[in-house]
């Protein structure tokens, strides 16, 4: 059974490279628009990675990270912040929030790869 | 086109979508009184291109916005405040952005000029103190890890490593897994693993949830140092980490490893592997079944050339008329060849291909929201030049129509809404003075309505000055002196071709040109515009286009030895008048009553000229239509010859525009039908060209004490002096010539 992955970005352009590229490595991927979406289609579904963006309107990706750590389901779920360039700030707020780790945007697919397998089994 | 460009085309139209809606939001932003989250989606747009021009190496466009991100960023957090200057340099900004999108879509080189003093700007507004800083962007400089193999490969000396690794109790609570680093340092080379489980408390002391163990590697690699730490640069902030070379490996160990991800590099650098599953397989590592599985999934759109869905549009619009002719021909053959089966087989035909046809149609559909989007702009822009405060609310933006017609609305819709600003707004001391609010409303909306698209632009204006547009009129050659006219139809002047009531021109509109433009473009698409106002409360303009310009539901009507369509959706009911109903008020002018309402009738045998037709109502039909203009109205034909979906062929695109008529179409005999414009047949009735020949068709005329106003013949019979250059749309057909008149009207002219 292939791996499910939840790509949440606001962004089309950044959900389709990530759908892309983790699709071709053998993941099935879910898209969210933003973090409330992102909440709805996991339910209590669990996967096997999230991605999320930080700025997104409705719920940013901070606050997710907040409330899937608290989710029984998805306390333990790697968790990726997808950042553009090396944004200490924000890496750092990921971070205290509970993100596994992250990606930085932008990104070439093996980079994208790579740093999945590092957090995902 | 590779996966790569279809990225980038995702990146293009996403960016386009956020530019246009940025700069409404831009347009609205009022320094004085504003909403938080108008910043936050202005700084989330901002961003999201940049997360794609650095995607896609678009270098300028990405040093651009990371500054114009930086100076929204410190907006929406109140490090700076917002004002007057700030506002415009958003919208400037946003410009420039779409000028670089532009360029980028083109392969063009950006003109750096405009950029360069924004930047200036913004710098000296986020570092007011110092001299223009260098806060190098960092576009984006990580290459990979593969790239950064490349050079280690370079340079194949392998080194011993010793990695001390101790991370944080709350390791697991991250969902950080020590298992994977420990993988991936395996595949640098050879790795001796220790554990140091000192730290591990008795059983019934054990947090299930915290990390106790650490590790002392050894590793012999042809790998850096920094490689090293990057396997674990997630938990490095929450671990003790210590990597020492202690020494140099007689052979080179990782070797087969090293090779084999290098064989990967040189694709990794070029931008069509950028989507390839090489990549995918050498950096799964252990699992390389994995890249041939999961494809079919997550693609939920795809984009395709317009000029193969109309392509795909004029082929089924082919079978559409081909499905008619067979169902005709077998219909004509009735009787003896024709047995149920057959039937049910046509039927079926006939159902498929109408939904297919339903299904292509829908791919041209959009909302009218990208055209939509663009006017808060011309708003805000003219409303500054003009001195007048105004709103614009937009209404019904998701209401979908053909992309064509999409496209086709922004110059009538821009035309209306200046007119609106520059000839309905008041300054808002005036406004003040009519115990109006200061600021004024323009409402722009869209709806869906009996199969149309109804387009409306409405404001809280002076309305029309029908005095000074009548005089004007009529000092302009528009009107005769003593014309009588309604307020309606006044109102209407202001489409007249030529028609300004400018005094002086003005920048914004006054030219003459505008209006009358403004109509035929609609009319162009099979459109109507009109206009109703009020004085002192307002203006509306109403634009009623069809939602698609490839097909119309219609039913076909026999007038004489001809066949005219009459759109399905304008149709209300189909009746034989008593002779006592008929009503005639002049020579030209009849009416039927019809449950106690009094319908004006439109004799189409008149208007075409067709001979041998019905004359008298009570022996025809009268088809009840229903009219954007002139209300509900009677046809008069000979009889009904079914319904049926046809294919519109333009007229104008092969002849020109021609008034009553709004397209042409082959119908399953074969035979070229055209299809009736009822706006503007009732049109024509209410101001036609003149007439000196009275039609034949007689019976007493009735004085009514209240005659519709300007009750005048329909048809101009012989245009004088021009020659008539009569023109069959297709040589083999039964058509009626189409010869234009002068005044830019035609009138339909049948051969005798």
């Amino acid at each position: 059974m292939s791996k499910k992955v939840l790509a949440v970005d606001d962004s089309k352009t950044m959900r389709d490279m990530v759908n892309f590229t983790l699709s071709g490595a053998g993941f099935e991927v879910i898209e969210a628009e933003d973090g409330v979406q992102a909440l709805q289609k996991l339910g209590n579904d669990k996967v096997d990675l999230i991605i999320t963006d930080v700025n997104m309107p409705n719920m940013d990706g901070i606050t997710l990270i907040r409330e899937l750590r608290q989710n029984p389901t998805h306390k333990a779920t790697p968790i990726l912040v997808l950042t553009t360039e090396s944004d200490d700030d924000k890496k750092n707020a990921g971070r205290s929030a509970g993100a596994t780790g992250w990606v930085v945007k932008p990104f070439d697919p093996e980079k994208l790869i790579a740093t999945v397998a590092k957090v995902c089994p | 086109m590779s996966q790569f460009d279809q990225f980038k085309l995702t990146f293009f139209e996403e960016s386009d979508e956020l530019l246009m809606d940025s700069s409404a939001r831009a347009s609205e932003l009022d320094p004085e009184s504003y909403d938080i989250e108008e910043l936050h989606a202005l700084f989330r747009a901002v961003h999201t291109i940049k997360a794609g021009a650095g995607a896609f190496k678009f270098t300028e466009l990405a040093e651009f916005t990371h500054k114009f991100e930086t100076f929204l960023d410190w907006l929406r957090d109140g490090k700076i405040a917002l004002d007057e200057a700030g506002a415009d340099l958003i919208v400037r900004g946003l410009d420039i952005v779409s000028d670089f999108m532009d360029a980028a879509k083109n392969e063009q080189t950006p003109d750096n000029a405009q950029a360069a003093e924004a930047l200036v700007e913004i710098d000296a507004i986020l570092n007011p103190d110092a001299a223009p800083a260098a806060d190098a962007p960092e576009v984006d400089t990580e290459a990979g890890i593969f790239s950064e193999e490349d050079d280690a490969v370079g340079a194949p000396s392998a080194k011993i490593f010793r990695i001390l690794f101790k991370p944080g109790r709350q390791l697991f609570q991250f969902a950080n897994e020590p298992l994977l680093f420990i993988r991936e340092l395996a595949t640098f080379g050879e790795l001796i693993v220790d554990v140091d489980e000192s730290e591990l408390p008795p059983l019934d002391k054990i947090e299930p949830e915290d990390s106790y163990l650490a590790w002392t590697f050894t590793l012999t690699t042809e790998k850096t140092s920094d490689d090293i730490a990057e396997v674990f640069e997630f938990v490095v902030d929450d671990a003790t980490i210590e990597i020492t070379e202690i020494g140099a490996a007689s052979a080179p160990a990782g070797a087969t490893e090293a090779t084999e991800s290098a064989e990967a590099a040189p694709e990794a650098a070029s931008a069509d592997a950028a989507a390839g599953a090489p990549a995918a397989k050498a950096a799964a590592g252990d699992k390389p079944q994995a890249a041939d599985a999961g494809k079919k999934q997550g693609v939920t759109s795809i984009r395709v050339d317009l000029d193969r869905i109309d392509r795909l549009v004029n082929m089924v619009g082919e079978l559409v008329i081909t499905q008619a002719m067979i169902t005709q021909q077998a219909r004509d053959m009735a009787g003896d060849g024709r047995n149920q089966q057959q039937t049910m087989a046509e039927e079926e035909l006939a159902a498929h291909t109408r939904e297919l046809q339903d299904a292509v149609m829908a791919i041209r559909m959009q909302p009218v929201k990208s055209v939509f989007m663009r006017m808060p702009r011309l708003v805000r822009d003219l409303g500054r030049k003009l001195d007048k405060n105004v709103t614009l609310v937009m209404k019904g933006e998701q209401t979908e129509v053909d992309k064509t017609i999409v496209e086709e609305l922004a110059d009538p819709l821009t035309h209306m809404i200046r007119n609106s600003l520059d000839h309905g707004i008041e300054k808002p001391e005036d406004r003040v003075k009519a115990g109006k609010p200061e600021q004024a409303e323009i409402v722009l909306s869209a709806e869906h309505r009996h199969g149309k698209i109804v387009i409306q632009v409405t404001d809280d204006g002076r309305g029309i000055d029908r005095e000074r547009v009548l005089s004007k009129a009529v000092e302009q050659g528009i009107v005769a002196e003593d014309a009588n006219l309604s307020d309606e139809e006044i109102d209407n002047l202001i489409f007249a071709p030529g028609f300004s009531t400018a005094a002086e021109v003005t920048d914004v509109s006054g030219r003459g040109v505008g209006m009358d433009v403004v109509r035929r473009n609609i009319q162009n698409l099979g459109g109507r515009v009109i206009v109703q106002s009020t004085p002192g409360e307002g203006t509306r303009f109403m634009l009623t286009l069809p939602l698609t310009l490839a097909v119309l539901d219609g039913m076909v009507v026999a007038v004489g030895d001809q066949e005219y369509i009459i759109p399905l959706t304008s149709i209300i009911e189909t009746v034989r008048p008593a002779t006592k109903d008929i009503r005639r008020i002049d020579d030209n002018f009849d009416t039927f009553s019809m449950r106690g309402a009094y319908l004006r009738l439109l004799y189409l045998n008149r208007i075409f000229r067709v001979p041998g037709a019905i004359k008298d109502p009570s022996q025809g039909l009268v088809v009840v239509v229903d009219t954007e203009t002139a209300g509900r109205v009677g046809v008069v034909v000979d009889e009904l010859l079914g319904q049926q979906q046809v294919v519109i062929k333009s007229i104008d695109t092969n002849y020109q525009g021609v008034e009553g008529i709004s397209g042409a179409t082959i119908l399953g005999s074969g035979r070229v039908s055209l299809i009736l414009d009822l706006d503007g047949l009732a049109e024509m009735e209410a101001h036609p060209p003149v007439d000196d020949t009275p039609p034949a068709s007689g019976s007493d005329p009735e004085p009514d004490p209240d005659p519709e106003p300007d009750p005048e013949p329909e048809i101009d019979p012989e245009p004088e002096a021009e020659p008539e250059p009569e023109m069959a749309l297709e040589a083999d057909y039964d058509v009626a010539p189409i010869v234009p008149s002068p005044n830019d009207t035609q009138t339909m002219g049948a051969e005798v």
